[in-house]
């Protein structure tokens, strides 16, 4: 059984239709990508995915539980977690609080015991510091862990994006554009992460990316949207071959 | 470590105990105008630290204060009047029951009166914080003036425009400081916790604060409710203190003030709202004296009456434009500033685990 | 009830409608250009009023030239306002409400310091308290100079907005303020025409208004200010024919509730507030769906 399966998902906007017919399988531990022409409704699907919109037709279903329709921060919990395309860090708290958020979601103790500082609250505000040190290690990211994120340089932002998108310990990542504004030794950096990153952290992940290179670099399979439908399907070989593909790439499609 | 966290324990318990200490000697022994100004501070101290909650930490700014503060002002009139006085008060009809037969004493009456508030604050928060910035701020005013309008029209509960005088005043300074302590210590404790974490996340980004897996509506609301309560026991001290209310004391004016003294103080700080809370009484005060006529060198000056608010709304424009961040900022008192350096950067290592 | 007296009231109605109208226009061309909510805008309506009113009573100017002469004055407050208060604050959202909430409260307070908090009569035309009958119905002079004025600067209006290039110029600010500025338009001049426009209205409207109901106390215009925002809010706030369809529904229902059910109607505003809460839950782009800003995410 997949770990992220959607399945006929169609979105409209009023007399738009922004993304027809969509079917995905996503398999534990793959790496998909989801490409095409600016336009094609790529975003639409992530915002679908993560429960920013709500699907007018179609299924959408996380390690076997329907997810369609739910709220962003439910998808969250349930293990699916989205990295946006610009920086969304909280800027003007700490790096140490961007990370800490990600341990929330599995705080059991009420507002009311928060308050009190019962020993139950205190023991999960700890573990959740334990964890989210770890984290930041793991990334080399500790030595930063008063700093008000807002202040880092852009690519350490992106880190701790990654950080805090991990700290919510998702099953499913996705990535939106990972690779904007990148040099090309960046690029190879952040290609080299990604794999790290799944593998360390047992992820299976789905990107959205428009740079060629990290997309037949590291996707094991390939979704090519054009004007909201699918057009191919299948390993960065198969796509690199594909004419409709590339016609939809040049302009002619 | 855990010695120093003990350190601040003990010293913010100390510090209680002190500051209560001090107001049952200053019921005694400071002139009741002095001690009227202490009440004052501390009742707007409350309002401020609650707003602060609601706005400078999740975000949201909602102008419903005066309306809030009004529900529990009345709970605690109507709740601690003899129905002797009730019976005479009420001048076009007769009190409805139970407020006609119930007299309670203080201490049940404020609780009560927090709780409704709350109450009332959840049913206004639930659908108004689902909009943001300009829309939530009319609508929470719309409420706000909704509950004042409802006073006004409605005599058989709270006998209208004419309000209720002869509110027993059960409470003294002790009651006030005590509400004080708790009202920071509580938001202080939520903001510093887990929660408060994620308060802030939906103030900075609340799409990221959602993709993160923060439940926007349970947070918001968690916010409004507590906030909400603490304004409604501000509101039963300030019918305790003033003695007579009607619905024109919870004018918008209420909101605005409160507003000025949040910007003030630094709306990301309590102990900037604390400290504002004082300022502006201290100069509502002052400028009250300007507004009255006087006699100096057989001169004799007349009033200028509307000055003080004058004066407040300039001083918030200028806040605005020129020191948006207030006077605190969002910083924090910590014992670190009595104690030194040194252990000031210790207590920033230990991260926003502060007990005290 | 009878005919007439149901005629009496559309009557009242519709004058009230206009009114606001009137003020909700004022309202919705500021928030449509800079996507402000100037919550000071029934204030710069008491400040027209009470300066036309303080002509004719203290320096018994003619009321004509104390009404041209306080709608300038007013227009030129409003540009004043919007120069030092709300510009340096436009890119802050939150800050721009507290500026216009403190700019409130300080005109406010201005005329109470000035005036006293007192009601004063508003002087006027003494042909605009004549009545009229027409059969069993009657008709306030005032009434019908209200909707005809109103008529003649809603038309005016439209004009200006489709023929003139700052009309259009502003309504494509209103669209998207970096594009136009990548067409040439200046920013700053357009919002200035539009305070221009907007404290135009509100100055019409307040003498207007105040002849209608001739009272005028600092606090005066904050009714109608939010029953000119609730107008526009309801008809799609941002869209001018929005705001006039959404205030002349405003008060033509307002004065309908007084009619059908009179034991209401002292909760007269409490029914407005209401009626703007429920359109921002149910339908904020109100009548005519306007679009509302979306976060991107």
């Amino acid at each position: 059984m997949s770990l992220l399966s959607i399945k006929n998902l169609t979105m409209r906007f009023g007399g738009l239709t922004a993304v027809s017919n969509f079917n995905m399988e996503l398999e534990k531990g793959q790496i998909l990508g989801l490409i095409g022409p600016n336009g094609s409704g790529k975003t639409t699907v992530f915002n679908v995915i993560t429960g920013f919109y709500k699907p007018t037709e179609g299924h959408l279903y996380l390690d076997g539980k329907e997810i369609t329709g739910l709220s962003p921060d439910r998808i969250t919990a349930l293990g699916l977690t989205r990295i946006f395309q610009n920086s969304r860090v909280f800027r003007n708290l700490t790096v140490y609080d961007n990370v800490l958020i990600g341990d929330h979601i599995r705080m059991t103790a009420s507002p009311a015991e928060a308050v009190l500082r019962t020993p139950n609250y205190v023991r999960q505000e700890k573990h959740a510091y334990k964890l989210s040190m770890e984290l930041l290690e793991g990334l080399g990211l500790a030595h930063l862990v008063h700093e008000q994120a807002g202040e880092l340089p852009y690519g350490l932002q992106r880190k701790l994006e990654v950080a805090r998108a991990l700290s919510t310990h998702p099953k499913v990542l996705l990535l939106d554009e990972p690779a904007t504004g990148m040099t090309a030794e960046e690029t190879t950096e952040m290609i080299q992460f990604i794999l790290g990153v799944r593998k360390d952290f047992d992820l299976t992940i789905l990107l959205i990316e428009h740079h060629m290179q990290v997309v037949m670099g590291i996707c094991e399979q390939i979704l090519v949207l054009n004007y909201g439908e699918t057009i191919a399907k299948g390993n960065p070989k198969e796509i690199q071959n594909n004419q409709k593909v590339i016609d939809a790439y040049l302009g002619t499609g | 470590m855990k010695i120093k966290l003990k350190r601040n324990t003990t010293l913010t318990i100390l510090a209680s105990i002190g500051i209560l200490l001090f107001s049952i000697w200053a019921d005694q022994n400071l002139d009741a105008y002095i001690v009227r100004l202490i009440h004052m501070w501390g009742i707007y101290a409350i309002m401020v630290v609650s707003f602060n909650l609601i706005y400078g930490f999740t975000g949201q700014f909602s102008m419903a204060h005066a309306g809030l503060a009004a529900i529990g002002a009345y709970v605690v009139a109507l709740f601690t009047l003899s129905p002797e006085i009730k019976a005479t008060t009420f001048f076009i009809t007769a009190p409805v029951w139970p407020i006609n037969v119930v007299e309670w004493p203080l201490l049940p009456s404020l609780i009560l009166g927090g709780l409704l508030t709350a109450v009332i604050g959840f049913c206004i928060g639930a659908p108004a914080l689902r909009l943001h910035g300009d829309y939530l701020l009319i609508v929470t005013f719309g409420f706000s003036e909704i509950i004042r309008l409802l006073l006004v029209n409605l005599p058989m509960i709270c006998n209208g425009a004419m309000g209720l005088k002869g509110i027993p005043q059960y409470s003294n300074l002790t009651w006030t400081l005590s509400a004080v302590i708790v009202t920071v210590f509580v938001v202080k404790r939520l903001v510093d916790s887990s929660y408060g974490r994620a308060l802030k996340c939906i103030r900075e980004d609340d799409i990221a604060a959602e993709a993160v897996g923060v439940n926007l509506f349970r947070h918001k609301i968690l916010a409004f409710t507590i906030s909400a309560f603490f304004v409604g026991i501000a509101g039963g001290l300030l019918a305790e203190i003033l003695g007579t209310i009607d619905p024109s004391t919870f004018k918008p004016y209420l909101t605005y003030a409160v507003v000025t003294m949040a910007v003030l103080g630094g709306v990301r700080s309590l102990t900037g709202g604390v400290i504002a809370a004082g300022v502006y009484t201290v100069m509502s005060e002052w400028l009250r004296g300007v507004e009255a006529p006087r006699t100096i060198f057989n001169i004799d000056f007349p009033g200028i009456p509307g000055l003080r608010m004058l004066a407040f709304a300039i001083m918030l424009l200028l806040l605005i434009l020129f020191a948006r961040n207030g006077i605190m900022g969002n910083r924090e008192f910590s014992w670190s500033w009595i104690f030194g350096k040194q252990n000031a950067r210790e207590d920033k290592e230990e991260g926003n685990n502060e007990l005290a | 009830m009878d005919i007439s007296l149901f005629l009496q009231f559309l009557v009242n109605g519709v004058a009230l409608g206009s009114l606001y109208a009137l003020l909700a226009i004022g309202f919705t061309i500021i928030f449509g250009v800079v996507g402000l909510i100037n919550i000071a805008h029934g204030d710069f309506f008491m400040m027209a009023a009470f300066l036309a009113m303080w002509g004719v009573m203290q320096y018994n100017i003619p009321w004509y030239i104390s009404f041209a002469l306080a709608a300038v004055i007013t227009v030129l407050a409003g540009l004043l306002v919007e120069k030092i208060a709300y510009r340096p604050l436009r890119k802050m959202k939150t800050s721009s409400f507290i500026g216009a909430i403190s700019i409130s409260f300080l005109l406010q307070n201005l005329f109470v310091v000035l005036f006293t908090a007192r009601s004063k009569p508003f002087p006027h035309p003494a042909l605009l308290d004549e009545v009229l009958y027409i059969g069993e119905i009657v008709l306030p002079v005032v009434n019908i100079v209200i909707v005809i004025f109103s008529a003649i600067l809603f038309l005016a209006l439209t004009l200006i907005v489709t023929k003139t290039n700052t009309g259009r110029a502003m309504r494509a600010v209103s669209k998207d303020i970096e594009a136009s500025q990548l067409m040439g338009v200046n920013p700053n001049k357009i919002i200035s025409f539009a305070f221009i426009l907007s404290t135009s209205f509100a100055a019409a409207g307040a003498f207007l208004y105040c002849s209608k109901f001739p009272y005028v106390d600092p606090f005066t215009g904050m009714m109608p200010g939010i029953k000119a925002f609730i107008g526009a809010v309801v008809g799609g706030i941002g869209s001018i024919p929005g705001a006039m369809v959404g205030g002349f529904t405003l008060g033509l229902a307002e004065i309908m509730l007084v009619a059908f059910l009179p034991t209401l109607t002292s909760y007269r505003d409490i029914f407005a507030y209401l009626v703007l809460i429920l359109f921002l839950l149910f339908r904020p782009g109100g009548i005519f769906n306007v679009k509302v800003r979306e976060e991107k995410v």
